[in-house]
């Protein structure tokens, strides 16, 4: 077979991949290697094949994604930090029939923003809330977060977290999973093309939900990793995530249509 | 014409629901009308009052510190607003439970035992009618029809049917209150 | 003429709401205003006209809720009592950064801290100073009525979307808790949301067909257009300060002396004015309605027209005289007077100190 020429390559018709139209042309803040650009790029995906692009109202978070709404190119909210679920509680409330998401980090929905995370799950809020959990905060330099992992290393734990000084990692997704107003909880990630799609098929359904209007509340966590922030590359980091946080942090279900799974 | 009022006693005389239904009244015949509550850790040990004023004008403060009549249903009461009555004001009391009596000389002091004809007639919760029938006799600054007219609109539907009463209890302290 | 009514400031509050159209309450209880979220409960506005209620978990979530709702372009609202305001400072700088209109009512307790559950209008400063971060300001009315506590909600609402802002109700425990006369006024209807969309463009209610999406943020990382934002922010205070200065005059054409007040103290102030000319001594009441935009103008006339002085009645250490000193700038008297803590001066005493620290001093 002959080779094709860039021109041939880039005619409509040869187009093997298309970027969503939901996902505006602006250079991504995020480090290179960084999950966070496929966590959003699935999200919008999602919306673009459910045909929500002009019914959703996203809200962004404080920490890395901060900047979410330059990215996703739907109506956006910019919520104070840890406060998303409030946002989204009362927009949802408001306009019941539109499609509500927050996407928020591990210091801003398990730290800050425990009590309205919490609460919002627990009323059973018709939201989506995406969680990225990346065990660290990005954004302000590399300090500890409520999920950073026992032993690991951050500038506010330069000694590794220890349980005496720093307390345990948070597993929020299992504390949310008890909650009678959370209809589903699962636990994803992004590091590879597979692992991708899956998440990318959890979040549709999470939607799909909401747009049945199907009470309670879906909560996906994405763990994920932080090359710059952990000081890898981002191989190397997603082997390291792989390798530490999953068998603490568990990829999978955790509670579907209402039902905890059994392990 | 101003009348700017307390009534003070325990919770549970319906010390406030007396007020609101005067302030009603007043209402009902056009007239401009306050209603000051104590609340919170005022009301510990289980004392209420409340300020009601009725007027032709715009009412100026909703909390005074005299009053031209003082309703005072229990001996605390007494022993704080007994001299917060304007002088040439009006003191009505009920000397049930009060053991020190008042001795200002500068007001009129009228006494109803509200507590033993509301008990005579057998209904003790109909006793702060009893006193605003007494009140009513010695200041009839609202006509009875207008007080008839504020209890049915203050008091749920369902509660309607204990206006007769409520009528009765009145005119049983408009009969009764005796001038000291 | 609408329908009359015997209520508690709050509960006059709670009802307006529902008749000026509300889309959504969020609150949190704290005495002594909790008979809003009370009231609101009991009577089921959302059989009545759609309008949402939600008690949330916090004066965070509260504030934040008016965020989402209001960034939408639904007329939202929330009260509280100091304490509670303090905790949603943070909300208020960035709903008046990402220019949110909503309404906020604080009915005033005693403070700091804990403080008491008591009338005071210590929370002066916090309202019209910018209690957050950020250089912004808030319309903030006073009622001084039940009636008002009526009639200031539908007011603070077309203030709110005209300048999309929110804005502030500042009452107190007195006119939160007790009983007036008020007459309701007659229902506004709910926008449709076809009508929010229509009229407020700059919403984030989902991405118009065709067109750009919408972003409700505070966020400007570039000093230079974080600097623009607030030179607009500032032209748009300018506009609030030409157009919505509120006040009341009493018994002011022949005063020597005036009284500044507002809420709660200005009802006592005006019992000390009619007391004062029992005893031939011209004072007048200036009752200022708008916090801010602050009456700075009526108080310079009556400072040219020589006025022997001002008394600043506030149940504070001394708040509001600030802003009456700024506006006489050194060229008569202001004095303050007020009790602290969550006692309620008397007429009396308020007339004892115009005697002792204006007339005598």
């Amino acid at each position: 077979m002959a080779e094709l020429s860039v021109q041939e390559i880039i005619k409509p018709e040869n187009l093997v991949y298309q970027k969503t139209k939901l996902m505006t042309d602006k250079a991504l803040s995020y480090c290179p290697g960084c999950g966070h650009g496929t966590a959003h790029r699935i999200t919008m995906e999602v919306i673009e094949e459910l045909g929500k692009e002009n019914d959703t109202i996203g809200i962004a978070p404080v920490g890395c994604s901060v900047l979410a709404y330059e990215f996703m190119n739907v109506d956006m909210q910019e919520a104070s930090h840890g406060r998303a679920p409030a946002v989204a509680t009362a927009i949802k409330r408001l306009w019941p029939n539109k499609v509500v998401f927050s996407y928020q980090g591990d210091g801003d929905l398990a730290a800050i923003g425990t009590a309205e995370t919490i609460h919002a799950c627990n009323r059973g809020e018709n939201i989506v809330m995406i969680f990225i959990n990346n065990g660290i905060y990005g954004m302000t330099g590399g300090q500890m977060a409520p999920t950073t992992m026992i032993g690991m290393k951050t500038s506010t734990s330069p000694f590794g977290r220890d349980v005496a000084l720093h307390g345990h990692p948070l597993k929020i997704t299992e504390l949310v999973a008890q909650l009678p107003g959370t209809r589903f909880v699962t636990r994803h990630s992004v590091h590879t093309p597979a692992a991708a799609r899956k998440t990318k098929r959890a979040i549709k359904k999470a939607f799909e939900a909401q747009i049945a209007g199907v009470q309670g509340t879906a909560f996906i966590e994405i763990v994920s990793n932080c090359n710059s922030g952990w000081k890898m590359t981002p191989i190397d980091s997603n082997n390291w995530m792989a390798e530490n946080m999953f068998p603490f942090y568990p990829i999978g279900d955790i509670k579907v249509d209402g039902k905890l799974i059994e392990k | 014409m101003t009348e700017e009022i307390i009534i003070a006693g325990f919770g549970g005389q319906g010390v406030l629901s007396m007020g609101k239904i005067l302030a009603y009244s007043g209402i009902m015949q056009d007239q401009e009308v306050s209603w000051m509550p104590s609340y919170g850790p005022e009301m510990r040990g289980g004392t209420a009052n409340v300020t009601v004023i009725v007027s032709d004008e715009r009412i100026s403060s909703p909390t005074l510190s005299f009053f031209d009549t003082a309703v005072i249903l229990n001996q605390q009461s007494m022993d704080k607003f007994e001299e917060t009555v304007k002088p040439g004001g009006v003191l009505l009391y009920d000397p049930n439970g009060i053991s020190k009596h008042p001795t200002r000389t500068d007001i009129t002091i009228y006494k109803i035992e509200g507590a033993r004809l509301a008990a005579e007639m057998g209904n003790t919760k109909i006793f702060n009618m009893v006193v605003l029938g007494a009140y009513l006799k010695v200041k009839p600054i609202v006509k009875l029809e207008n007080v008839i007219k504020g209890l049915k609109k203050s008091l749920p539907e369902r509660y309607h049917k204990l206006i007769p009463l409520n009528e009765d209890a009145i005119t049983m302290g408009m009969k009764n209150v005796v001038k000291i | 003429m609408g329908e009359l009514k015997l209520m508690k400031g709050n509960e006059a509050l709670a009802e307006a709401a529902i008749r000026a159209g509300a889309d959504g309450y969020f609150g949190y209880p704290i005495t002594p205003q909790s008979e809003v979220i009370e009231y609101l409960m009991a009577e089921k506005p959302w059989e009545r006209t759609g309008m949402v209620v939600l008690q949330a978990e916090s004066e965070v979530a509260s504030i934040n809720m008016l965020y989402g709702g209001g960034g939408t372009g639904k007329k939202v609202m929330t009260s509280s009592s100091s304490p509670g305001i303090s905790l949603m400072q943070e909300g208020i700088s960035y709903l008046a950064g990402a220019e949110i209109p909503c309404v906020v009512v604080n009915v005033v307790r005693g403070g700091p801290g804990l403080g008491d559950i008591q009338p005071s209008q210590s929370d002066y400063f916090q309202s019209v100073k910018g209690g957050g971060h950020g250089d912004y300001r808030l319309p903030t009315l006073a009622p001084s009525s039940v009636q008002e506590m009526s009639d200031f909600v539908p007011v603070a609402f077309d203030l709110a979307f005209k300048y999309r802002t929110p804005v502030l109700i500042v009452s107190d425990g007195l006119i939160g808790q007790m009983m007036e006369k008020v007459e309701l006024f007659d229902p506004i209807p709910r926008w449709t949301d076809e009508e929010i969309v229509e009229m407020h463009p700059w919403a984030t209610n989902g991405k118009p067909k065709g067109g750009e999406r919408r972003i409700m943020t505070s966020l400007y990382l570039d000093p230079h257009v974080l600097e623009e934002h607030n030179y607009k922010l500032q032209r748009k205070y300018a506009e609030i300060t030409k157009n919505e200065v509120r006040y009341e005059l009493l018994d002011a054409e022949d005063a020597d002396y005036l009284f500044v007040a507002y809420g709660s103290s200005s009802r006592i102030a005006q019992k000390s004015v009619k007391l004062a000319r029992e005893k031939g001594i011209k004072v007048g009441l200036l009752r200022i309605i708008s916090l801010w935009p602050f009456a700075s103008e009526i108080i310079n006339e009556f400072t040219e027209k020589g006025i022997k002085g001002f008394l600043s009645v506030e149940m504070s250490a001394g708040q509001m005289v600030e802003d009456i000193k700024l506006a006489v700038n050194g060229r008569t008297k202001v004095e303050h007077f007020g009790r602290l803590g969550g006692v309620i001066h008397s007429p009396e005493e308020v007339l004892e100190a115009l005697e002792q620290k204006l007339i005598g001093g």
